[in-house]
């Protein structure tokens, strides 16, 4: 039966369920995050960066992506609509041939992929490429 | 962990000063920390987290990774060849493993 206790015990029970979300969403960072560590606040160029990826994704658990970022030195590959966005951070070193990486992402859902861009000169450019996501990629 | 397999794919010959393709891949569950086993128990997190590759003692690539990365991850760069040279490519476990594979790249 709900004695006193019990349903005390059941409200602190639900308090803590609920704020549960919450403090496991703080420690991921947003996108916004993101942006501002790789950009540092610096104002960004929507040019110059390619994204290409396929524009329906059948099975979002393997999508490859392609980033084609001339004269940059790094780049940053965001999947903003997934919870962990932050999907690549990769710095090119002194024997790379060219600014290009190509993988494979996770996509929970339909979204623009998102490819931020340091060049050599400390500006900063981003591309995107809309990919539509039949069976999201993010498992349970 | 075990059974991780690194596989990588050089060009079969090259120039000095060419620019070639390197294709990596290296069989990994990234497990994302989001998923729950049939008991509801969070599988922990465990991904390889960062991935590099060195050709005749210089940086080619330097990556970190996240838990948007697909299973198994494949990365596919380009390399400019000076001289017939080692590549070495790692790659790091959130474990603590540090995968390691060194091979050879022969100039025609």
């Amino acid at each position: 039966m709900f004695t006193r206790r019990s349903t005390m015990a059941l409200g602190l029970g639900a308090a803590a369920v609920t704020l549960v979300p919450l403090k496991a969403s703080a420690n991921i960072p947003t996108v916004e995050d993101a942006v501002a560590d790789f950009t540092g606040g610096a104002s960004v160029a929507d040019e110059g960066v390619s994204v290409i990826a396929p524009e329906i994704a059948e099975n979002g658990e393997n999508v490859p992506v392609e980033i084609d970022a001339p004269g940059a030195v790094a780049i940053m590959v965001l999947a903003p609509g997934n919870p962990t966005p932050r999907v690549v951070d990769a710095r090119f070193g002194e024997a790379s041939g060219a600014p290009r990486l190509a993988t494979r992402l996770r996509l929970g859902e339909t979204q623009e992929v998102t490819a931020y861009a340091k060049m050599a000169d400390g500006s900063y450019k981003r591309g995107k490429a809309e990919v539509r996501v039949t069976i999201g990629g993010c498992g349970g | 962990m075990s059974n991780v397999r690194p596989r990588i794919r050089l060009p079969r010959s090259a120039r000095a000063g060419d620019v070639v393709q390197v294709r990596t891949l290296i069989s990994h569950p990234m497990e994302t920390g989001n998923r729950r086993d049939p008991d509801g128990n969070v599988i922990p997190r465990q991904i390889i987290n960062r991935f590099t590759c060195e050709y005749d003692g210089k940086m080619v690539l330097d990556v970190d990774l996240g838990v948007s990365v697909a299973a198994n991850p494949f990365m596919e760069f380009d390399v400019k060849v000076e001289r017939a040279a080692d590549f070495v490519f790692t790659w790091h476990d959130d474990d603590g493993s540090v995968y390691s594979e060194t091979q050879h790249l022969e100039l025609s």
